[in-house]
């Protein structure tokens, strides 16, 4: 589904990312975790070429997804965004009605149908797990939600436009512990839709819901494995370190 | 749909490339129209000597230094009041509705139109306190007209010194008053000066308020004391270019006034960019 | 030495609190003395100080609006039926046109038979009206009825048409022409701002590169810093000259020309309090947008400018403020007719531009002198609800529904 082949990524002179390779097969749930400033939220916002926004940024290798090379110059940028949704760290909905900001983005993408919108708003809030939350209150603000449920919304308007990946860059880590558990219920039922990527600081999270994970440090990629192994038999020392300083 | 998209970006994007040139545009017309015009009226003499002929001919010399007496003297007053005001408001008033209330009369007093200041001067210092048409008069009115400005520069610069230098100052046994006089006012003091030189620019053009209360419309001898009445720049330029005794012959010193009043404006702006710059 | 320095402590304290309360003190003050001023023009007559208006005792009409005065001696009101009187040709009397009636002698050699003559006149025509010097009324004359003047009302002034200060006998204060003149050049001005500035704003905020911002926004800056008299000149030596020759227009000094320079003038408060508004869309609402495929023109109109909405309006009222209040510029380009703006192409006259081109020749104390403080207090009151309202919009946050 996705592959990353000898990435090097800099930041002006510095270099963010060090000839990482990686295969992400579809219909999975991928984590990365490392220490904070180890590259692993710059990796996954080269999915959706997020990166692109900051200035004097350099980018060496190739990033497939779906077999295509993302930063071909033939790729359209927002084509390739509805492909890979992406949810954030902070809930961050528009100010805008909850109902507008589940259909902004077939709004944006030129969807005009009324019926059509309102029945993939419906389903997007479902498979978020918010219907029952809001259904009497759509046209009600987004900001009237609590966090968790915000963060729910920003999931169900990252799915309105059927991507088929979905990167999250921790999105639990504003949030309160019923509310993360909440996502993380709902990471798991999304699975068998769609490919995730998760960056987490948080291993337990990690462990919970992920099938692989790649442990980054300091711009390189130093193991990636099936979750199971990197959390109970890591083959790498620093893995090691890693998780039984911060595990347990 | 998707190419709509696109183009429309593509249009988008270029028509407000295209306004940010007209907007520059319309700057340099505007400049380069009085420059062009007025270069060459601009000599030593015409900068020294008294308007004469009617206005037609000769210098602007008396309005040059009415314009002078006039900024001085609205600075003299307006901005210890403004320096002092805007100390009060941010160290010693904390954030009670008093402050809030200064705040937003000050606001309020900087969006009084020019027009009324000179109404309001006119009754209060010319009639009332019996000013009549003077230099006191005029750099009274200015001088209301240019505090909020002064009040505001100076607000922000003593708002960006970080309170630790303030707790630093008074951790040390000095008193309120000494840290503000010896830390914090030095330290604020480059950014309270764009504020200052902001308002010389702005009382050197302002011409409403000074039309009734102490603008003469030809007086070729200079002021002698704050009670006489003075030409001034901008109001020299509007009579020269509206009701001069002929308005076609004095045309070109029309040219040079306008062109004497922007290179003042760009001088202190620029002043104020490289103060700015500086700190 | 302690105490002294308490002491100097103290009256520091005071000394600053004081100057602190200068600008609420300024304000209080022009409130006081515009408006002291101002509503003196109510109690004022309607006919011109130290006259008088009188009619043949026999003509039933007691009363006549200012209005009425003036028409009766403009010739357009012709019967006194039309005035509320029974029929006959109204025969208007203007004092001068005594010394045509009569000799030098027959009016006696210090004018001390004027009143005489002039009651006589009266007397032998029933439909006169005349106006004539209080000093010189024919008082005790039977056949002379002296009209009460009206006072200037609330309704003739606010309601009223026409704007002529210096009518005799009767001034007309009617500030409908001007305020009409002051909406139309400001609307028109803000209609023509708002895009431009707009756009520039997006631009800036949105695309320029550093380089460029960094050259636009001093640019922006000596445009507000440019003397609104030097734009009055260029209004007056360029644009009106162009538009008269480009519209084929009898003269450039119109409402179009006020608007032309005012939307120049407003430009920078607008370009400047939007840009500062967009710039403060989170970076959050960007992305999310973006990553929705959104194209980064859409991410502007559809989540950029509704987050900054507030702020935008803050900038539209504020350079509404800037425009309404503006005199030299307008008062140099817009012709300064007061008459009822039913055209952009013809000259009008604003508020501010009519105290500045009036005040200097109103004797301090007359009607007319007060009815230009009073259009300084309509002025003072707009703004002050404008600023007031901008605080308001730009106070509230921008956490709301759009």
């Amino acid at each position: 589904m996705i592959q990353a082949k000898d990435i090097n990524f800099y930041y002006g002179d510095f270099q963010a990312l060090k000839n990482i390779s990686m295969e992400i097969a579809a219909h999975t749930v991928t984590a990365f975790i490392g220490p904070s400033g180890c590259g692993k939220s710059t990796f996954l916002r080269l999915f959706n070429r997020m990166n692109d926004l900051i200035d004097n940024v350099r980018l060496t290798g190739e990033c497939l997804v779906e077999g295509e090379n993302i930063y071909h110059k033939s790729v359209q940028v927002d084509e390739l965004r509805k492909k890979v949704g992406m949810v954030f760290q902070k809930p961050n909905p528009f100010p805008k009605s909850i109902f507008e900001n589940v259909a902004y983005g077939l709004r944006v993408n030129g969807i005009r149908d009324k019926k059509y919108i309102a029945r993939q708003v419906e389903e997007s809030l479902r498979a978020a797990a918010l219907w029952d939350e809001v259904k009497d209150k759509l046209k009600k603000s987004a900001f009237e939600l609590s966090g968790g449920q915000q963060q729910r919304l920003c999931i169900a308007r990252a799915l309105a436009i059927s991507p088929s990946i979905l990167l999250m860059d921790e999105p639990a880590s504003a949030l309160d512990p019923i509310s993360t558990s909440k996502i993380e219920e709902l990471i798991h039922s999304l699975k068998k839709d769609y490919t995730i990527v998760i960056v987490t600081h948080n291993m337990q999270q990690a462990a919970r819901v992920s099938d692989k994970t790649g442990f980054f440090m300091l711009g390189e990629l130093i193991e990636y494995d099936d979750t199971k192994k990197i959390f109970l038999k890591p083959e790498k020392e620093q893995t090691q370190n890693y998780i039984t300083g911060r595990f347990g | 749909m998707t190419m709509n998209k696109k183009t429309e970006q593509k249009i988008a994007f270029a028509l407000f490339r295209l306004l940010g040139l007209l907007v520059a545009g319309i700057l340099f017309w505007i400049l380069g129209f009085i420059i062009y015009n007025g270069i060459g009226v601009i000599s030593w003499e015409f900068l020294t000597t008294a308007p004469t002929e009617g206005m037609t001919a000769g210098g602007i010399f008396p309005a040059i230094a009415g314009t002078l007496c006039l900024v001085a003297g609205s600075v003299a007053l307006a901005f210890p009041v403004g320096v002092m005001s805007a100390v009060y408001m941010n160290e010693y008033a904390g954030n009670n509705w008093m402050v809030r209330f200064i705040r937003v009369m000050t606001n309020n007093l900087g969006s009084i139109p020019s027009i009324v200041f000179g109404l309001f001067g006119m009754t209060l210092f010319v009639n009332t306190l019996g000013f009549g048409d003077s230099i006191l008069a005029g750099s009274c009115t200015l001088g209301l007209l240019v505090l909020p400005l002064i009040i505001r520069t100076t607000e922000e610069a003593l708002k960006a010194i970080p309170g630790s230098f303030r707790t630093g100052s008074l951790a040390l046994g000095a008193s309120k008053l000494q840290t503000i006089r010896k830390v914090v006012l030095p330290m604020a003091f480059p950014n309270i000066v764009t504020g200052l030189i902001l308002s010389v620019g702005r009382v050197s053009g302002e011409t409403a308020p000074i039309l009734f209360t102490v603008a003469a419309y030809f007086l070729p001898k200079l002021p002698d004391s704050l009670f006489s009445q003075v030409m001034a720049l901008p109001y020299h330029l509007y009579v020269i270019a509206t009701s001069g005794t002929d308005i076609e012959a004095s045309r070109p010193i029309a040219y040079g006034t306008a062109l004497v009043l922007i290179v003042i404006v760009l001088l202190m702006n620029l002043l104020a960019a490289t103060l700015r710059k500086l700190k | 030495m302690k105490r002294l320095r308490l002491i100097t402590e103290r009256l520091a304290e005071a000394a600053l609190a004081l100057s602190g309360s200068v600008s609420s003190l300024a304000i209080l003050l022009i409130i006081v003395f515009l408006f002291r001023e101002g509503l003196g023009l109510f109690g004022s007559s309607s006919v011109e100080k130290g006259y008088a208006l009188c009619v043949h005792s026999s003509n039933p009409v007691e009363q006549l609006t200012p209005q009425q005065v003036k028409q009766i001696f403009d010739r357009e009101l012709t019967d006194w039926r039309e005035a509320g009187g029974r029929q006959g040709e109204i025969v208007p009397f203007r004092f001068d046109e005594l010394f045509s009636l009569y000799s030098e002698e027959e009016l006696g050699e210090d004018g001390e038979l004027l009143a005489q003559r002039l009651g006589e006149v009266i007397a032998r025509t029933p439909d006169v009206i005349a106006f004539v010097p209080e000093e010189y009324l024919p008082r005790g004359n039977r056949a002379v009825k002296v009209l009460p003047a009206e006072k200037i009302s609330p309704s003739a002034f606010f309601g009223g048409r026409e704007w002529l200060p210096t009518a005799t006998p009767a001034p007309q204060f009617g500030v409908l022409p001007l305020i009409m003149g002051t909406v139309w050049v400001s609307l028109f001005a803000i209609l023509i701002a708002l895009p431009l500035g707009l756009g520039v704003a997006i631009y800036m905020s949105e695309l320029a590169g550093a380089r460029i911002r960094k050259l636009l926004k001093p640019t922006i800056e000596l445009l507000a810093g440019i003397p609104s008299v030097v734009y009055g000149f260029f209004g007056l030596a360029v644009l009106a000259p162009l538009i008269r020759e480009t519209l084929h227009l009898p003269v450039g000094e119109t409402a179009f020309a006020g608007s032309l320079i005012l939307a120049i003038m407003a430009l920078p408060t607008i370009i400047t309090i939007a840009e500062d508004a967009m710039r403060r869309t989170p970076l959050a609402m960007r992305e999310a947008s973006l990553a929705l495929g959104a194209t980064p023109w859409q991410t502007i109109y559809r989540v950029v400018v509704p987050c900054a909405s507030s702020g935008i309006m803050a900038a539209v009222v504020l350079g509404t403020g800037r425009a309404v209040g503006e005199t030299m510029a307008v008062l140099m380009v817009t012709g300064n007719a007061a008459v009822m703006p039913h055209s952009l192409f013809q000259p009008v006259r604003a508020i501010p531009a009519t105290i500045a081109a009036e005040l200097g020749e109103a004797p301090a104390g007359g009607a007319h002198y007060q009815s230009l403080f009073l259009l300084g207090c309509i002025l003072f009151a707009i703004t002050m609800l404008i600023s007031v309202s901008a605080e308001y919009i730009s106070g509230k946050n921008s956490g709301k529904e759009i």
